[in-house]
């Protein structure tokens, strides 16, 4: 992304990861703390630029959200970030965190991927909102997003709350015009003792829960000012919020609507007395049918599911759809089939230090759990050498249940990055010491997290801010946990690290391979001189094509009915890998011109 | 004016998140609302990228409605062909006449050939208002530097909105990398110029499926004595060891007879020995 630097115009286009950070530097935040994950990571990458904010990468999203929640507690206006999926590492402090209330505001920004364009599920966070009972806001574009920042942190000093702050992929993605403001100079108010709110023994947290529920009371009375009223006076009534808002005025520009700002807690006699004033009530939301279903035990009838679909994405077409079903508009006239054209799924990168370790371990056979990382790619063909992936660092306790189970045919072994490690792979394996388990852990170490860009992590050795800083030893560690087979290889040298895997597979208890290798996109691009493939020589083996290296091409060459192959030098990163297995040495490196 | 939609599509690494920065900016120059909006993440290995760009007096929805796109611009052809559905009937397409084949599209280890889609704008007769084929690859590249070619797309681009090109420039000027400003908005003045090629003259890929071939994996197990280098070269995963370390063949229909098996057995023990129909073929 070219656009992270920040704007000093008075107008300026913004993504909605790069408002919310405007807007909580606008409302004066000082600390800011997260880990990456698509589609929120921009909004710190973004925020780090700003004067005045302490912005920092977490081990992890519960890390995260301890580090503010403590900011908040000494006074200061706090910030976590994490997509969907990281409130369930943070849960944990969230859910209590609800009961201590906050010291200065405290904000919690969290984006769902309806449609999963690059995560495991789609888990709807307004239902944590629920379960937490803490109040969460819906922008529905940028303006909104940077506006409900800032009124995010209000909400949270005069509510003594956490605010959960949602976003998706349409809001934090996209791109739309901001007006921006100065910053609220907020000074730190100072951390002051309260162990009757701040320390959750049983006898304390007994005496908060209530306080929970009587502010959850005064929230939605408040929520009912958040709700903007819109529309001609038709005898449909839409109740919606957040980017779907946005669908229905594309499709129905004079519906009549009722937005919700907030939408838990859900202002229900407000909708209530909307409802009065039409003959049909509708929700559309995307995911699950939570205001829907608030709406209906509160025994207003109202539909929704029924016309827009709770699995996946909406978009402008769905929501037409449903409209039309419902006879508010006419049915859209759709086109022609699509041409059919290739598909072209992602892949690892030319030269990916991960190749060879998955390669390796498709050569000796084996059981292979996998983590969530660029690596996750290893599952697909060509390497194809992935059995599970579920959540992050999980795949370490995977492979020891399935060890223990005694149900693999094949030797169990897990893989996962080294940021993955970190983030939750670290108590599973002093689980599997802890209890022995006959398993290897590869950790694939690439000095950075890839999969989202290329972020610093605790084993890089730099900070968010760019500031060099203690870097994890990662066989130190290992060791330190007890990890007694240990070997570190360089995934580069391809008969190395076959033979590290499979003496550390040979080992009867828990081993761990480190292969280490940067990244070849971060931090720093990498291009070596590239290789070239001699077609005379060329036996059109396939050997270098099942690396999956994208940089290998087929040609309209062929030798006994198969295809030679060529290689793209401008992708070419000079890795050598193909070089390193081709029989017929076909594989040289482009001469350097004198 | 009802909001104007743009998709621009393309390939991981071809600049497309870029272009629709500029368009938005100078969208946003000529005082309109924008909203731009861009589906990243996996995108980045390589995949397929597009993002959509509305602006006008107000937009609401910041992508594009099916058939409603003003301009489609592929920036590579079959991305084209992706996105199709988003343009509006009689919309413009404007389309790199690059082809870049997916290596994925590579592995069909029985046809060997590629199911890239012909550069063909008949494919799609009817479809579209004007189609514009250009050599934006070319171009840039002989304009100093290939990766221009999305800034040559957008001149082509810029042919079909109403913006105006001190707006363009502008934008251009605050999104590429300094020291390649002039070299952009050289190419997009090349590409509001730009010519449309005649598909007959653009070379086929040559990667039409061959005829299928089918092997024998013929392991003489008295001579075999089970070293293990076959299996641990054999591109194709067909021959492994077992639990008692005994060569096994478990994917015969995977085998594509390079015979490399067959070359490196120390023991001569394999044989691969194709069927009597293709023995005849080219070797
Ligand atoms: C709980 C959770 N947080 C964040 C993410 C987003 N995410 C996916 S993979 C990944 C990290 C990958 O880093 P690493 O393990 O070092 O592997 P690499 O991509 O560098 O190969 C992150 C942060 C997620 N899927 N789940
Ligand atoms: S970004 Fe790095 S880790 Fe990810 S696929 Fe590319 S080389 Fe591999
Ligand atoms: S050396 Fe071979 S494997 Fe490595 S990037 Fe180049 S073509 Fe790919
Ligand atoms: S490994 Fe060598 S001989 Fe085999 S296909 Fe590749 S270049 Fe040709
Ligand atoms: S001929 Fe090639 S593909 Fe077939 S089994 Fe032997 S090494 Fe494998």
């Amino acid at each position: 992304m070219t656009t992270l630097a920040i704007e000093t115009r008075e107008r300026a286009l913004l993504s909605g990861n790069e408002a919310i950070a405007r807007g909580a530097w606008e409302a004066g935040v000082r600390v800011a703390s997260a880990y990456p994950g698509t589609p929120s990571t921009e909004t710190l990458q973004a925020l780090v630029h700003y004067d005045g904010v302490d912005a920092r990468w977490a081990t992890n999203e519960k890390v995260a959200v301890d580090v503010a929640l403590g900011a908040s507690l000494g006074g200061a206006r706090a910030l976590a970030v994490m997509k969907h999926v990281g409130l369930n590492v943070a849960a944990d402090t969230f859910m209590t965190a609800a009961y201590t209330g906050v010291g200065a505001g405290f904000v919690i920004m969290v984006a769902d991927d309806p449609g999963m364009h690059s995560s495991q599920n789609e888990q709807d966070t307004r239902l944590y909102a629920r379960m937490g009972l803490v109040p969460l806001l819906e922008p529905s574009d940028s303006q909104e997003a940077k506006d409900f920042t800032k009124l995010g942190f209000e909400v949270s000093e005069r509510f003594d709350t956490p605010v959960l702050l949602r976003s998706t992929t349409r809001i934090s993605h996209n791109r739309g015009i901001v007006t921006l403001e100065e910053r609220q100079d907020v000074p730190v108010g100072g951390f002051r003792p309260n162990p009757a709110k701040y320390v959750m023994l049983p006898a304390y947290a007994r005496g908060r829960h209530p306080v929970v529920l009587e502010r959850l009371q005064r929230l939605v009375e408040y929520a009912a000012e958040l709700v903007t009223e819109e529309g001609s006076d038709s005898k449909v009534g839409i109740v919606t919020a957040g980017v779907p808002y946005q669908y229905v005025k594309e499709v129905l520009p004079d519906a009549r609507i009722l937005k919700l700002g907030m939408t838990f807690p859900i202002p229900v006699d407000r909708v209530r007395s909307f409802a009065a004033t039409v003959d049909k009530l509708i929700v559309v939301e995307e995911l699950e049918p939570f205001v829907e279903e608030t709406l209906r035990a509160a025994g207003i009838d109202v539909e929704g599911k029924a016309y827009f679909p709770r699995t996946g994405e909406l978009s402008p077409d769905l929501v037409h759809d449903g409209l039309a079903a419902l006879g508010l508009v006419e049915p859209r006239s759709t086109g022609p089939e699509p041409p059919t054209t290739v598909v072209r799924p992602p892949l690892l990168c030319a030269g990916c230090p991960h190749t060879v370790p998955y390669w390796s371990l498709k050569r000796i056979g084996a059981t292979v759990t996998g983590d969530i990382g660029c690596y996750t790619l290893a599952a697909l063909e060509p390497l194809a050498t992935m059995d599970t992936c579920v959540s992050m660092g999980a795949s370490i306790g995977m492979a020891t249940g399935l060890a223990a189970s005694g149900g693999s045919d094949k030797p169990v072994v897990a893989t996962i990055g080294d940021s993955t490690f970190l983030h939750g792979g670290v108590p599973a394996l002093m689980d599997a010491v802890y209890n022995q388990a006959n398993i290897t852990v590869v950790i694939l170490d690439n000095g950075t997290v890839a999969m989202t860009g290329g972020q610093e992590h605790p084993g890089t050795g730099r900070t968010l801010a760019g500031q060099e800083t203690r870097a994890v030893d990662l066989p130190a560690l290992c060791r330190a946990i007890g990890v007694e087979d240990l070997h570190v290889v360089d995934p580069y040298d391809v008969s190395a690290t076959l033979r590290a895997i499979e003496q550390a597979m040979a080992y009867r208890g828990p081993s761990v391979v480190i292969t280490y290798r940067p990244c070849i996109e971060a931090p720093v691009r990498i291009k070596d001189r590239p290789f070239w493939v001699d077609a005379e020589a060329c036996t059109a083996c396939q050997l270098c094509m099942n690396l999956g290296c994208p940089a290998i091409f087929w040609t309209s060459e062929t030798f006994e009915g198969r295809r030679k192959v060529t290689i793209d030098v401008d992708m070419c990163t000079g890795c050598t890998l193909c070089a390193q297995l081709c029989p017929p040495r076909a594989i040289l490196p482009v001469e350097v011109d004198a | 004016m009802n909001a104007r939609g743009v998709v621009l599509a393309g390939v991981g690494g071809q600049g497309v998140v870029l272009a629709s920065a500029v368009l938005a900016e100078a969208a946003l120059q000529s005082g309109y609302e924008v909203k731009q909006s861009e589906v990243h993440g996996m995108a980045q290995r390589g995949g397929a990228v597009v993002s959509h760009i509305r602006y006008g007096e107000a937009v609401a929805s910041p992508v594009v409605p099916l058939s409603s796109a003003d301009v489609l611009a592929g920036f590579e052809w079959a991305e084209a062909l992706r996105w199709m559905p988003y343009l509006r009937p009689g919309g413009a397409l404007v389309v790199d006449a690059r082809r870049i084949v997916p290596p994925g599209a590579c592995r069909d280890h029985r046809r060997w050939g590629v199911p890239y889609p012909p550069l063909d704008p008949t494919t799609i007769a009817g479809r579209t208002g004007e189609v514009l084929l250009i050599d934006a690859t070319g171009i840039a590249s002989e304009l100093g530097n290939a990766k221009a070619a999305n800034s040559v797309v957008m001149g082509a681009v810029s042919r079909f909105l109403d913006l105006s090109d001190a707006a363009w420039e502008k934008a251009i000027a605050r999104f590429v990398p300094p020291r390649t400003v002039d070299l952009n908005i050289e190419a997009f003045h090349a590409g509001q110029g730009a010519d449309t090629l005649d598909p007959a003259d653009i070379p086929e890929l040559g990667l039409d499926p061959l005829p299928e071939r089918h092997y024998h994996i013929d392991v003489n197990e008295e001579w075999c004595k089970d070293c293990g280098i076959c299996p641990s070269i054999c591109p194709e995963f067909c021959l492994a060891l077992d639990d008692a370390h005994r060569l096994v063949v478990v994917d015969e229909e995977a085998c594509t007879g390079c015979r490399l098996c067959e070359v490196l057995c120390p023991d001569f023990a394999i044989r691969i020995t194709a069927p009597v129909e293709a023995r005849g073929g080219a070797r």
